[in-house]
């Protein structure tokens, strides 16, 4: 099963919390628990450990709590590492950790003009080899033409239309060359448009399995890993010959982040 | 019509972000012409196009352009105004800006200034230090001011048609005779009142035909009654109403009988002798001498006159200016705040003020000739509607219907 080409970056969570609010997820009353974050990361770590090839680590840094989402970090592609350019202050500090882990592994690091937002494979995730890539909250549309641009890829950008979906891979999940997960009423009906005519297979998971985050799965192989609780979405799957792994990540969608959220596929 | 041109780039065919932005722009009501595309040839390949955005109004694009930003459109940068010193005083540099009685914008810095006092035929002098553009007349522009050549950097803001504020519903064609009146005339009545709730001046901007048919104490009443703020005419105006005033006729007929009066044709130098043996109009108030009529009611109800002269003028009287671009000069000092500009019965003082006043200014021209009108609506002054019909019907309708009597 195990898929060794496949390399993760994830991040401990010594540091995360809920310290201030940047999307409708989070909330200053409902903190979370730290030694049960612990306990989730640590057994989310150990599934992918099992499945991927490498899972490196990234040393968190005490006063940004979001590091722990690594997704966020940036887009790599191939030799070149996107690095992102947050849209809230808070999140800002997180790029100089993350531009020099990638420069010490020699990637190229891409910057983006100052105003242009782009926060990485949160919002930009590859289905084959097309990328689809998500705008309006988080990362801004002239981003994805800079990538595109770039790499010589094709680049479809989807606008998204519910704030509780504010990144891509809270509402859409390629699995393979020709399927995905996605919530429907998380996009416009322009980008509903785009991925009904370019996924050959586009599987609208449920409303209430979309806010527990079902779209925010790690896909390493024929296996996927997710928050617990999504029995339709986990029948689709299996239906479809994908191993479903599922595991609590309770603690971090009170921050608005899941599996996916909490790591970034490097390779 | 204001436009603007933005650019959208990457892929905006296969994303739907073409018809989107085409979309949004109808949507919000604007228009659009795509000025240019590239297709990119494989899929891999980025598209690009550059669309002229246009809406009727500066906020309805503003809010467009905000909404397709969203989407990547980004604005075509319209450069920087282009200034030069004007040579000499009262000449001005090879290739200037000539204005328009439009709201103009000057990029300057980095940053739109709004173009004082809209005139149209004028320079636009930029004040470096202060930031502040202002439209100059020819005549009035000094050596070395900074004056805005070509057009780079320059932006027109259309004023909102009368169909869009649904104001001057019969007034929107062109001028007609075969309209009813009545209607038109509670309109303008309506607009009156309109603009002085919101704090701005009316200009009435008059002929000596007012005075020949027995108009002048309609046009007094709105005086006393505060809908005239400041009042342009020549001297023929003045001096009829004055041989009324001192002789009961206008050019030597009753105004009463519709009689000639013995040696009538002589009243009006009469009446100018005994206003220039006084010492001007308001002189001839104070003594005594003049007691009622137009100029009357406007020296007593302290509403400014300015008097132009023109070649035909007999006298003229003490208060008429005789130098053109003196004249020039005092009527613009009086159209700051002037929302309203009613010209009655004047060919050439309504072209002449309508070639001074800002777009935005309402502007109502009557008169029994319908190409009073149309010519000065050909010389620019296109914000203007017409009503054709006799001064003395207008003004006494006019008058009924704002003040009661």
């Amino acid at each position: 099963m195990k898929q060794d080409s496949t390399e993760l970056l994830m991040c401990s969570p010594e540091h995360y919390g809920i310290h201030y609010v940047i999307n409708p997820w989070m909330k200053l009353s409902r903190p979370s628990d730290p030694q049960r974050s612990l306990a989730q990361w640590t057994a989310l770590h150990e599934i992918l450990e099992r499945l991927a090839g490498t899972v490196h680590v990234i040393a968190p840094a005490s006063g940004l709590p979001d590091m722990v989402f690594t997704a966020n970090a940036g887009l790599p592609v191939g030799e070149r590492f996107f690095l992102s350019r947050f849209r809230h202050e808070q999140r800002q500090h997180e790029s100089p950790h993350f531009r020099k882990w990638f420069e010490a592994r020699g990637f190229d690091i891409v910057e983006f003009p100052e105003d242009v937002y782009f926060e990485g494979a949160g919002d930009a995730l590859f289905l084959g080899p097309t990328l689809f890539a998500g705008y309006r909250y988080r990362s801004d549309i002239r981003a994805h033409t800079l990538i595109a641009e770039q790499q010589g890829i094709q680049v479809l950008s989807l606008e998204l239309a519910d704030r509780r979906f504010y990144h891509l891979d809270t509402c859409f999940a390629p699995l393979n060359g020709e399927s995905a997960l996605y919530y429907p009423k998380a996009f416009d009906p322009y980008a509903r448009q785009v991925i009904e005519a370019n996924v050959e297979d586009a599987i609208a998971v449920p409303a209430e399995e979309a806010l527990r985050f079902v779209c925010n799965a790690v896909v390493i192989g024929r296996n996927v890993v997710i928050h617990q609780d999504c029995p339709r979405t986990c029948k689709e799957l299996t239906a479809r010959g994908f191993g479903v792994h599922e595991t609590d990540l309770s603690e971090f969608i009170k921050a608005g982040g899941s599996a996916k959220c909490l790591t970034l596929q490097i390779r | 019509m204001v436009s603007e041109k933005v650019l959208l780039s990457g892929h905006i065919i296969d994303s739907l972000i073409l018809p989107k932005v085409l979309d949004e722009i109808t949507d919000l009501g604007g228009t659009f012409a795509i000025e240019e595309i590239h297709v990119g040839r494989t899929r891999r390949d980025t598209s690009r196009a550059c669309i002229e955005v246009s809406a009727t109004s500066r906020d309805r694009l503003e809010r467009i352009l905000e909404r397709i930003k969203r989407q990547g459109a980004v604005s075509v940068e319209p450069g920087e105004v282009k200034l030069v010193r004007a040579p000499r005083d009262g000449v001005l540099p090879e290739g200037f800006y000539s204005s328009t009685n439009l709201q103009t914008d000057v990029q300057f810095k980095g940053r739109w200034i709004r173009v004082r006092n809209p005139e149209m035929d004028c320079a636009v002098v930029v004040d470096t230090k202060a930031r502040r553009a202002a439209t100059v007349p020819m005549s009035d522009v000094r050596k070395g001011d900074r004056v805005v050549v070509g057009e780079q950097g320059v932006r027109v803001l259309p004023e909102k048609r009368a169909e869009e504020t649904d104001e001057f519903r019969f007034m929107r064609s062109r001028t007609s005779s075969e309209k009813p009146k009545e209607i038109m005339i509670h309109e303008i009545a309506a607009q009156m009142k309109s603009a002085k709730r919101r704090g701005g001046k009316i200009l009435v901007v008059g002929g000596p035909a007012i005075v020949h048919t027995g108009a002048g104490r309609y046009l007094e009443r709105l005086i006393r009654k505060g809908f005239v703020d400041v009042l342009f005419a020549g001297n023929a105006l003045a001096v009829h109403d004055v041989e009324y005033a001192l002789f009961e006729t206008s050019l030597g007929i009753y105004l009463d009988r519709g009689q000639s009066a013995e040696g009538g044709h002589g009243h009006h130098v009469r009446a100018i002798n005994a206003i220039r043996a006084a010492g001007g109009l308001r002189r001839a108030v104070s003594k005594g001498i003049l007691k009622k009529g137009v100029m009357y009611t406007c020296v007593r109800e302290k509403v400014p006159f300015v008097l132009a002269g023109s070649i035909r003028d007999d006298g003229p009287l003490p208060e008429v200016i005789t130098d053109a671009i003196e004249a020039q000069r005092a009527m613009r000092r009086y159209l700051k705040g002037v929302r309203f500009a009613l010209m009655v019965a004047t060919t050439l003082h309504s072209i002449a003020v309508g070639n001074l006043l800002p777009a935005s200014v309402r502007t109502v021209c009557v008169d029994i000739n319908p190409s009073v009108v149309t010519k000065l609506i050909d010389r620019g002054s296109f914000q203007a509607a017409g009503l054709v019909t006799d001064a003395e019907l207008f003004l006494r309708e006019l008058s009924q219907t704002l003040t009661g009597s």
